[in-house]
C-alpha cells in the first residue's frame, strides 16, 4: 500500500535516479556511491543490507544550521554490527550556540580540532554505499546531508531512506483508532524515538548522541518489522 | 570510552559475571557486542544450531528449554546464556525462546574465551554451577572465625581517666558522672616504655594503674583516709591489661588467673576501655552452654518454660555470630535434649523410679542433631522386654504425658502426626519395636515408608541407651540387604521436589508457574535429608546427622566422585538461608517459620539458591537410577 504512493508517476524510480547520477556526477566520491546502485525494489527487507544513520545538528533548519556529528551503524534484520560503527564530530561552518550545546552536548573544545564535513565525506559515502539507510525522522537527515554535500561538491545528494518515525506515525497516528482519539481531544501517541522504543519493550538509552541514536534507530526498526511486517516484505514497502 | 559503548558497558558492568571484570576487559566486551531484537514468542536459539556467541539479555525475558522441550530456566535482564554450549561443542544444547520482547547482546566466542582465560571469577561463573556454590559456602565458613569474639566488641564506652595527682574524691566524682565502677590512672611522662602512649592531643602519658569501687571502699573508707588524699596513695599499680583484639575467652581466663573483676583494654598501647566481669557474663548468657547449665538447675516445668526467650536469644546470637548450620543444629539439639532430660528427671523425682528400665528415644531432627528454633517434638519410649502393660503402662503413660506437655510448654509443639510417647503404639518394649522395624523394611507400603523416614533417624536421650542402640544396629544391618525397601524409600524421597529457580522476585516451578513464597524446609532441606537417609541406610551406616552421614557415604562407592561435596554445600547453603530468615523474623518480632519470600533474598543469594536446588534435583534423579526396583524373580 505504500509502494503505490512511491510509484507515483512524477517520481522517477530510485534505480533510474542512481543510474542517472552515476553517469552525470562530476565528483568521484559520488560517482562511486551512486555506481553501487540502489537495491531492487522487490528485495525482501530481511535480505537487505541496512545502515542506521543519525545526525546531530546546531538547529532544525538546514539552510541556517550545520551538522556537528554523524553516527552510523551497519545492520540487517538479524544483527546490528555495532563493532563496525562509525562516529565523527565535524566542525560546523557557523559558531555553536549555547542552546544547541546543551542539546547535543558537543562542546566548543570538541569541535575546535574536528574535521570539516567535507573531510569525512569520502569515508561516509563508502560506508553508506550499497546499503539502505534507516533514520528516525528523515526531514532532518535528508536536507542536512543534501545541504552539506551541496556545500562541499556543489551537487544534489539524495537516496532512499527508511524512516522509523513515519512507520510509527502510520501505525499509531493514522489509524481509525488514532483519529477517534484525536476527535475526542485525547493527546496523540508520541512517536519520538524514545517513546516509540518503549512501545516495543526496548530499553531507554541516553539520547541525543548521533551514535547512540543510530543504534537506537536500528533496534527500533528490527522491532517494528518483527511486530508489524514479515522479513519477506519488499524494501519498496519501507523506503521513501 | 565512547558514549554509545558506555550504555552497554554500564549495563553489563552491573551484572555478574561482568561486574567483577577489570575496566580494560569490560571495555573490550562492550566494544565487541552485536545486538538483535526478538519479539515475544520467537526462537532465539534452536537445538543443534552452531553457536559462536555468548548471549546477554539487555531487556526482556527468555525461556530456556531442555532438548525434550521441558522448561529448564527462565532468565531476565542481565542474565547470560549459551555458555554451556560454548564451552563444549559449540552447538546449541538448550534451545531458547523470547518470553517477552527481548533485546540481546551477542558476545563473540573469541572474547568469551579470553575472559575465561584472564579472569578466574568469570571462568568459575560460567564453567559449572558447583564452584559458585562452593565458594559461597566457604565464604560463610570464613565468618565462623567471628565465633572467637574479640574483646573490643564488648566495650561500650571509653574508660574514665584520671591523673595521678588528682584526689580520690575527684576521681570518685568522675566515676559517678560516668556511672563507671573503675577509672584508669595516668601521669604525664616523657619516657618511652611499654606503658606509655600518646593521646589525640599529642600528650604523652604513662598508665600507672586502676582504681575501682572496691579500692575506694577497702583502701580509703575502711582505712579512714581523707577524701582529699591523692589517688597515687591508693592506686593499684602493676595491672594486668588485655589487647582489644584478644578473644573474650582469653579475657575471662586473665580475670580468673589474677582474680580481678576489671581488665583495662588497650589498642596497642592506648587504653580504649575497661572490661568488667559482668560484661562477660552478660555476653555469655547468650551462650548455649550457659543456657544448658541453666536448664539443669530449674526446679520445675514453669522454670523451664521461662527459659524460652533465652533459647531464642542463644539462637539469634549463634546465627549472627556466623556459626554454620551444623553448629547451630548441634547447639539447638543439645538445648532440646537438655529440656527433655530435665523434664524426665523432674518426672522421675515425682513419680518414683521406673518399674522396668526404659530409654526415651528422640526421632527426626533431634536424633539427627539438626534442630532449629522452629521444631516439633518427635519422640517414643523403648521399654525393657520385661514390660507388662497391665502392671507398668500407667507409669509410662503418665511419664510420657508429662514430658510431652512439658516440651510443649517450653516451645516444642506437639507432633501433628502423633509420633510421641503419649501414643501407646510408640510406647512399647524392645521386641515389639524390633518387629515394627522388620515389618517396615520387609513390607514398604506408603504408611511403613512414612514410619521408616521418621523412626530410622533415632537416638537415645535418657535412660538405658543400649535399648535404642540395638534398634540402630538392627536398621543398619537389615536395610542394606533389602533392595526392595531401598528402592521404595528412594522413590518416597522424591515426593518433595525443589522449584526450578527464580524469575525476577518469584519462585518458578517446573511447570512454569510462579509463586511468591517458598518453604525452604519442604522444598530444600527436607528432601536433601530424605535422600541422604536412603544412601545412609544402603551403606549400613549408623550415623544420624546428615553431614556425618555424608562423610560415611563418602567412604563408599555409592555416589559419583564429587557428588557428596556438592550435596553438602547445597544443603549447608539452603540451611543457612533458612536460619538467617528465621533470625530476621525474630528481630522483626514476627513468628519465625520455614518460608522465605524471594523478594527478600539478595540477587546473589537467589543465584546460589537456584544452584542448590539444581544440585538437589540432580541428586534426586540419581537416586532413582541408583536404587532401581529389583525384579522379584
Amino acid at each position: 500500500m505504500l509502494s503505490f504512493r512511491l510509484a507515483t508517476p512524477q517520481q522517477p524510480s530510485w534505480d533510474d535516479y542512481f543510474a542517472h547520477r552515476a553517469e552525470t556526477t562530476r565528483d568521484g566520491r559520488l560517482a562511486r556511491f551512486y555506481g553501487e546502485g540502489s537495491l531492487h525494489p522487490d528485495t525482501p527487507i530481511g535480505e537487505a543490507p541496512l545502515v542506521a544513520l543519525d545526525l546531530e545538528t546546531t538547529g532544525l533548519d538546514a539552510r541556517r544550521h550545520d551538522i556537528v556529528s554523524v553516527g552510523i551503524v551497519p545492520f540487517t534484520l538479524d544483527r546490528i554490527a555495532l563493532p563496525k560503527r562509525r562516529y565523527w564530530v565535524v566542525r560546523p561552518r557557523r559558531p555553536l550556540e549555547a542552546a544547541s550545546v546543551a542539546f547535543h552536548r558537543i562542546t566548543h573544545d570538541e569541535i575546535a580540532d574536528a574535521p570539516r564535513f567535507e573531510a569525512i565525506l569520502e569515508t561516509l559515502l563508502e560506508q553508506l554505499a550499497g546499503r539502505l539507510v534507516v533514520v528516525h525522522f528523515r526531514h532532518i537527515e535528508r536536507p542536512f546531508l543534501n545541504a552539506a554535500v551541496h556545500e562541499a561538491v556543489g551537487e544534489e545528494f539524495k537516496f532512499p531512506m527508511i524512516d522509523t518515525m513515519s512507520i510509527e506515525a502510520q501505525r499509531y497516528r493514522q489509524t481509525a483508532w488514532a483519529r477517534l482519539r484525536r476527535w475526542l481531544g485525547r493527546p496523540s501517541v508520541s512517536i519520538r524515538l524514545h517513546n516509540s522504543r518503549a512501545r516495543y519493550g526496548l530499553p531507554g538509552y541516553q539520547g541525543h548522541h548521533a551514535l547512540v541514536d543510530a543504534l537506537a534507530t536500528a533496534e527500533l526498526f528490527q522491532a517494528q518489522v518483527a511486530r508489524h511486517y514479515s522479513p519477506q516484505a519488499p524494501v519498496s514497502t519501507f523506503w521513501r | 570510552m565512547e558514549v554509545e559503548i558506555l550504555e552497554i558497558r554500564d549495563h553489563m558492568g552491573r551484572h555478574p559475571p561482568f561486574e567483577a571484570l577489570s575496566d580494560d576487559l569490560l571495555d573490550e566486551v562492550a566494544s565487541q557486542v552485536e545486538v538483535s531484537y526478538f519479539r515475544a514468542g520467537t526462537d532465539i536459539l534452536a537445538f543443534g544450531d552452531p553457536l559462536e556467541e555468548l548471549l546477554y539479555i539487555r531487556s526482556g525475558a527468555v525461556e530456556i528449554f531442555r532438548r525434550s522441550g521441558e522448561l529448564y530456566n527462565r532468565l531476565v535482564e542481565g542474565d547470560i546464556f549459551g555458555q554451556f554450549s560454548l564451552l563444549r561443542d559449540r552447538r546449541v544444547r538448550f534451545p531458547a525462546r523470547a518470553l517477552e520482547d527481548t533485546l540481546i547482546y551477542f558476545l563473540p566466542a573469541a572474547v568469551f574465551e579470553k575472559l575465561c582465560e584472564q579472569d578466574e571469577a568469570f571462568a568459575d561463573f560460567v564453567e559449572l554451577e558447583k564452584p559458585r556454590l562452593k565458594a559461597a559456602v566457604e565464604a560463610q565458613d570464613k565468618s565462623n572465625e567471628l565465633m572467637l569474639t574479640r574483646v573490643r566488641k564488648l566495650l561500650t564506652r571509653a574508660p574514665v581517666m584520671a591523673e595521678y595527682s588528682d584526689t580520690v574524691q575527684q576521681v570518685a566524682k568522675r566515676m559517678q558522672d560516668a556511672s563507671a565502677t573503675a577509672a584508669l590512672i595516668v601521669r604525664q611522662s616523657d619516657d618511652e616504655s611499654q606503658r606509655t602512649y600518646t593521646d589525640r592531643n599529642g600528650m604523652r602519658w604513662y598508665l600507672v594503674g586502676i582504681l575501682t569501687d572496691q579500692d575506694l571502699r577497702n583502701r580509703v573508707l575502711a582505712e579512714g583516709l581523707s577524701s582529699s588524699v591523692a589517688v597515687s596513695e591508693v592506686v593499684t599499680e602493676n595491672i594486668i591489661c588485655i589487647q582489644s583484639d584478644e578473644s573474650v575467652h582469653e579475657a575471662m581466663l586473665a580475670m580468673l588467673r589474677s582474680n580481678v573483676h576489671h581488665l583495662p583494654v588497650l589498642h596497642r598501647r592506648t587504653p580504649v576501655g575497661i572490661l568488667h566481669l559482668s560484661d562477660i557474663i552478660r555476653y555469655e548468657t547468650h551462650n548455649s552452654l550457659y543456657l544448658v547449665n541453666n536448664i539443669f538447675n530449674q526446679p520445675s516445668v514453669e522454670g523451664l518454660a521461662r527459659l524460652k526467650p533465652d533459647v531464642r536469644s542463644a539462637f539469634i546470637h549463634m546465627v549472627n555470630e556466623g556459626a554454620n548450620s551444623q553448629m547451630v543444629g548441634r547447639a539447638m539439639t543439645t538445648i532440646g535434649r537438655s529440656f527433655t532430660r530435665r523434664l524426665l528427671e523432674l518426672a522421675e523425682e515425682d513419680l518414683g523410679p521406673p518399674p522396668v528400665p526404659y530409654c526415651f528415644m528422640a526421632l527426626g531432627s533431634m536424633a539427627r542433631n539438626e534442630q532449629s528454633l522452629v521444631t516439633d517434638q518427635d519422640n517414643a519410649l523403648v521399654l525393657d522386654d520385661r514390660f507388662d502393660p497391665a502392671q507398668h503402662d500407667a507409669y509410662f503413660a503418665e511419664l510420657a504425658k508429662r514430658i510431652s506437655d512439658g516440651l510443649a510448654a517450653c516451645g516444642y509443639s506437639y507432633c501433628k502426626g502423633d509420633v510421641m510417647a503419649t501414643n501407646s503404639r510408640w510406647r512399647q518394649p524392645l521386641r515389639v519395636w524390633k518387629d515394627y522395624f522388620k515389618e517396615w523394611i520387609v513390607h514398604p507400603n506408603p504408611e511403613h515408608l512414612l514410619h521408616s523416614s521418621i523412626f530410622f533417624d533415632l537416638d537415645g536421650v535418657y535412660g538405658d541407651e543400649a535399648l535404642v542402640e540395638q534398634l540402630q544396629a538392627l536398621v543398619a544391618e537389615q536395610a542394606p540387604k533389602s533392595p526392595f525397601f531401598l528402592a521404595a524409600l528412594a522413590r518416597n524421597a522424591l515426593n518433595r521436589t525443589p522449584p526450578l529457580g527464580f524469575f525476577r522476585t518469584f519462585v518458578m516451578e517446573k511447570d512454569g508457574r510462579h509463586k511468591d513464597v517458598i518453604n525452604l524446609k519442604r522444598r530444600g532441606t527436607a528432601p536433601f535429608v530424605d535422600l541422604i537417609r536412603v544412601h545412609t541406610l544402603a551403606c549400613g551406616s549408623q550415623a544420624q546427622n546428615s553431614f556425618e552421614r555424608l562423610d560415611e557415604i563418602a567412604q563408599t562407592q555409592l555416589l559419583p566422585e564429587g557428588t557428596g561435596e556438592r550435596i553438602r554445600d547445597a544443603l549447608e547453603f539452603i540451611s543457612m538461608v533458612r536460619l538467617r530468615h528465621q533470625v530476621l523474623s525474630l528481630e522483626e518480632e514476627r513468628e519465625p517459620d520455614n518460608t522465605v519470600e524471594p523478594a527478600n533474598v539478595s540477587d546473589t543469594e537467589r543465584h546460589h539458591l537456584k544452584d542448590a536446588f539444581q544440585v538437589l534435583s540432580y541428586a534426586q534423579k540419581f537416586l532413582k537410577f541408583r536404587y532401581p526396583v529389583p525384579s522379584r524373580s
